[in-house]
């Protein structure tokens, strides 16, 4: 059974058709990379799975259950979690207290701050950990909001560009870090810009175009796509 | 021992500032200080500190649910006034024996928290929030105002109490203990001063407990970054909403214990002057630590009497520029922002900043 499916999933803002009958299908233990030009709707995708949007029409389920009308936070306590682009992090609170408001309701009381501390040793922040969040570089915010989304152990791990303005040094760690946690049993959803980093971890690659689905495959497969090189080139449907 | 330390531990945290022996080796100084002060004044200054008590209440509530929760409500003087009109219906209705006012009490601070859930209710679960939230609860506190002000007439009573428009209700009984030698009434004197004054600890430490909980946790997280909390799985509204209805509840004490204390409310508590004011004492003093509000609305609300008995006209625009001071110089309040500077003061001293 698929973990995460929609099913013929369309949204319309006014008279623009942002997503347009997409049929998604992940399959449990997956990493699943969703490519495409600027504007081909990647991003109303995620925030339809995430339920930041609601679709106009159409249908999501995840592990078999129709979750089109839940809310966020009932999606989260599901099994899915998330890791935005611009880093979502408490910036005031301190790395320690970031992670504690994270975790306190996922482990006993008992055991809450040994497994923060072993999380802070996981992302190399334990040096950081009195830290107000704020005050982190950039590339250490990105695996700090990493390391709470992780730290819900959700079944679903959904990112939104992981790997913007990282190095490729940084980037590349992030991808050891996907394939680590993959290799646990977690799914990933990610929206990726950097064929580096899809090359790197997809099993598979949605490629989408004006809001449907275009090419589907492979990472291989799609770099081989004739039709997929031309649309990053502007020039499908010319 | 071990059970002392504990609830030791669950009064320290990260949300508050303090902790450690030093600290409330201070506290209890300055506790046993204010327990052994009526003995040292008269009873009509220690009934005038007991005024300054009174408001606390309200400010606390205000610094959890803006300083702590993020949400700026500028109507906390609406549950200030139902909780006080409740306290004069229900009283001047019943009387003061068997212990009733202590009923009132309770009853006032119910009705007063049923309010705030329902408004609450629209405003969180709406999704209502920044200066929104602020105009909501602005315009209700002054839509109470002027609904009360235009119940003059004798046909506004709520069984034997006259609602008595622009001139307020008056003559309630004040607090009163049921005790075998005869009922202790509480008027503004030593007796109420020390009822107050435990009713005071009980709610900083009670509070400190709360903020440091896995609750604050998520109440400061909401403040941070409310997409974020949500997408940990918290439903943002509940938490919002809980804050906003102790909150309430805290106004409606203040509420309840002023028209006790002075045996009278007027429409006026609930003006824009009235709603302004905490925010005042909340902001300068430091709105994310309740210390800071404790100690911040204490001393406002003291320099705001003097000011007003040595020039009554001038007090509220003092106020309005101590606020702008405190927005420019040290926007995360006077109190706070002179706590951290101590706190580098003693790391430096001991080498370790």
């Amino acid at each position: 059974m698929a973990l995460l499916e929609t099913r013929a999933l369309n949204k319309r803002f006014g008279g623009l058709h942002v997503t347009n009958n997409v049929d998604l299908s992940l399959e449990a233990g997956e990493v699943h990379c969703l490519i495409g030009p600027n504007g081909a709707g990647k991003s109303t995708l995620f925030r339809l799975v995430l339920g930041e949007h609601s679709p106009s029409s159409g249908q999501i389920l995840f592990a078999g259950e129709d979750i089109t009308a839940l809310k966020s936070f009932q999606r989260i306590r599901r099994g899915m979690s998330v890791k935005f682009q611009v880093p979502g992090i408490f910036k005031a609170l301190s790395v320690r207290q970031n992670l504690e408001t994270a975790m306190q309701h996922h482990y006993p009381a008992a055991s809450l701050h040994e497994e923060i501390d072993r999380l802070l040793e996981f992302l190399k922040l334990s040096g950081e950990s009195r830290q107000l969040a704020g005050n982190l570089s950039h590339g250490q915010k990105q695996w700090l909001e990493i390391g709470m989304a992780i730290s819900l152990k959700p079944k679903l791990l959904l990112l939104d560009e992981p790997t913007a303005g990282m190095s490729p040094e940084e980037t590349h760690l992030t991808g050891e870090m996907v394939q680590r946690l993959n290799a646990d049993g977690m799914t990933v959803l990610a929206v990726e810009h950097d064929m580096a980093f899809v090359r790197q971890v997809a099993d598979k690659v949605t490629v989408l175009h004006l809001g449907q689905v275009f090419a589907q495959g492979s990472i291989d497969q799609i770099v081989a796509d004739e039709r997929v090189a031309a649309i990053y080139l502007g020039q499908a449907h010319g | 021992m071990n059970a002392l330390s504990r609830f030791f531990a669950r009064l320290e945290g990260p949300q508050t500032i303090g902790r450690g022996p030093v600290f409330w080796i201070g506290f209890l100084i300055v506790l046993a200080g204010a327990c052994s002060y009526p003995m040292f004044s008269d009873g009509y200054t220690v009934g005038n500190t007991v005024y300054f008590f009174t408001w606390v209440f309200m400010a606390l509530g205000l610094s959890l649910i803006w300083g702590y929760g993020g949400s700026l409500s500028f109507g906390q003087t609406a549950f200030f006034g139902i909780a006080g009109y409740s306290y004069g219906v229900l009283t001047l209705n019943f009387g003061a024996a068997y212990g009733f006012t202590l009923a009132a009490v309770v009853i006032a601070l119910v009705i007063a928290a049923l309010a705030a859930l329902l408004l609450g209710y629209f405003l969180f679960f709406g999704r209502i929030s920044g200066v929104f939230l602020g105009i909501v609860t602005l315009s209700v506190t002054l839509v109470l105002e002027r609904f009360m002000a235009q119940t003059a007439g004798p046909e506004w009573a709520i069984g034997k109490a006259r609602l008595n428009g622009f001139n307020g209700m008056s003559n309630m009984p004040p607090l009163t203990i049921p005790w075998p030698g005869g009922d202790i009434i509480l008027f503004p004197d030593v007796q109420l001063y020390y009822v107050v004054l435990g009713l005071l600890v009980l709610v900083y430490l009670g509070l400190r407990i709360l903020v440091n909980s896995s609750f604050g946790n998520v109440l400061v997280a909401i403040r941070e970054n409310p997409e974020r909390a949500e997408m940990l799985g918290y439903d943002i509204r509940k938490y919002q909403l809980g804050a906003f209805v102790i909150g309430a509840v805290l106004a409606g004490l203040s509420g309840v214990l002023y028209t006790s204390w002075g045996q009278y409310i007027t429409p006026s508590s609930m003006g824009m002057t009235a709603a302004a004011l905490p925010i005042v004492w909340v902001a300068v003093g430091g709105r994310s630590d309740l210390t800071a509000t404790l100690i911040g609305t204490l001393v406002v609300l003291s320099g705001f009497q003097a000011l007003t008995i040595h020039g009554a006209q001038y007090a509220l625009v003092v106020m309005g520029f101590l606020l702008v001071l405190t927005v420019l110089l040290a926007p995360r309040g006077i109190i706070l922002a002179a706590a951290d500077l101590l706190g580098r003061l003693g790391k430096s001293k001991r080498g370790d900043a």
